[in-house]
């Protein structure tokens, strides 16, 4: 499975929710199948992402908030999963797209190339929802049930170590957080 | 227990009157009570975490969202979250309320705690974070109202060091 069409397959139920991605081939990928200001793009601060969904999630019940997260990211700030399963908000879910890879700074193998299991940490960490998925066709319905359940879910999807060639944009970061955040005073 | 309930108490009253509405924290001794008082406060959310770092990322998506927060930690929690701190909050102009119990400054007696006090202010002053203290319940609300108004001014983090004469009742 490619990233880039699992992001297309589900890019309308995207549309309507609130959206953090963390940075490098995710946040170019999205943004290549349109940016809309409901998407947030976190480009540093590896681990975060998951911490920013969790804080507007239980700031704004009524939204769907969806992470998009990574191997390594997600890697770099375990504890998140322990906190995410605490306070479980029904409104959130954790995609972690697990390439096994760092692909951005040459594609070195993270641990989940050597046996580790992010969804098993997720359950292990009290996730009420986990899954692991490796093809397009079960991501989307794995995804689909996701948003359905309102229960918190981790949700890693197995994606090819492939990305865009730049991650670079013309949508400058200052402009995604003002823009973002008037956004979700309106929603 | 010696840490002062009728400090925390003010601490906590004068954060309640600047709108906060969430409050994240690791446990440490000095913040027991402020804990335990945004535990029991059913307006307020109370995220526990594993980490400090975290918290940078819970406030970065309260604000965003429209939610006040302010953190609560110890100077080793600040230390630990310097990255978020400087990848997350300047570099998306995130405003934070940062209450930081400062440990061993004169006065400290836990060994392990002497490290981190000798640091914390150069640290702070290295990352540009304006700070003051909090050692006299005189100047607590007013100082706590001028830390969130810079903050949310600047959008940008500011410290508050929560120290052993306010803090720890002998």
């Amino acid at each position: 499975m490619l990233r880039i069409d699992a992001l297309q397959s589900v890019y309308p139920q995207l549309e309507r929710c609130v959206v953090v991605t963390i940075m490098g081939a995710v946040s170019a990928e999205l943004q290549s199948l349109g940016h809309r200001p409901n998407f947030f793009y976190l480009l540093h601060a590896m681990g975060l992402a998951s911490s920013m969904g969790l804080g507007i999630a239980l700031s704004r019940p009524e939204l769907k908030v969806v992470v998009l997260d990574g191997d390594g990211s997600i890697l770099m700030n375990l504890g998140s999963l322990t906190t995410m399963a605490r306070y479980r908000p029904h409104n959130l879910v954790h995609v972690v797209f697990d390439n096994e890879s760092l692909l951005s700074v040459g594609g070195f193998p993270t641990a989940t190339a050597t046996g580790s299991d992010i969804a098993v940490m997720a359950q292990g960490a009290g996730i009420p929802r986990t899954a692991t998925v490796a093809s397009l066709d079960d991501f989307r319905t794995a995804f689909d049930a996701a948003l359905a359940s309102n229960q918190l879910t981790t949700l890693v999807a197995k994606v090819e170590a492939k990305g865009p060639p730049i991650f670079l944009t013309d949508l400058a970061m200052l402009e995604n957080r003002f823009q973002f955040q008037r956004h979700l005073r309106e929603m | 227990m010696p840490v002062s309930v009728r400090n925390s108490q003010l601490i906590y009253d004068s954060l309640k009157a600047c709108g906060i509405r969430m409050f994240s924290a690791l446990p440490e001794t000095w913040l027991v009570h402020l804990i335990r008082m945004a535990d029991e406060d059913p307006d307020v959310h109370m995220v526990r975490l594993a980490k400090e770092e975290e918290a940078i990322g819970i406030s970065a998506g309260a604000h965003l969202a429209g939610v006040k927060s302010a953190m609560l930690m110890q100077n080793h929690g600040f230390l630990a979250s310097i990255n978020g701190i400087v990848s997350l909050a300047h570099l998306y102009r995130i405003p934070l309320l940062m209450l930081v119990s400062y440990r061993g400054e004169f006065g400290e007696r836990d060994p392990w705690q002497t490290e981190g006090g000798g640091n914390t202010e150069a640290l702070l002053q290295a990352l540009h974070i304006p700070f003051n203290r909090l050692d006299d319940p005189s100047h607590v609300a007013h100082r706590i109202r001028q830390a969130q108004t810079l903050a949310e001014a600047s959008l940008k983090p500011v410290a508050l060091l929560l120290c052993r004469d306010l803090m720890w009742e002998e």
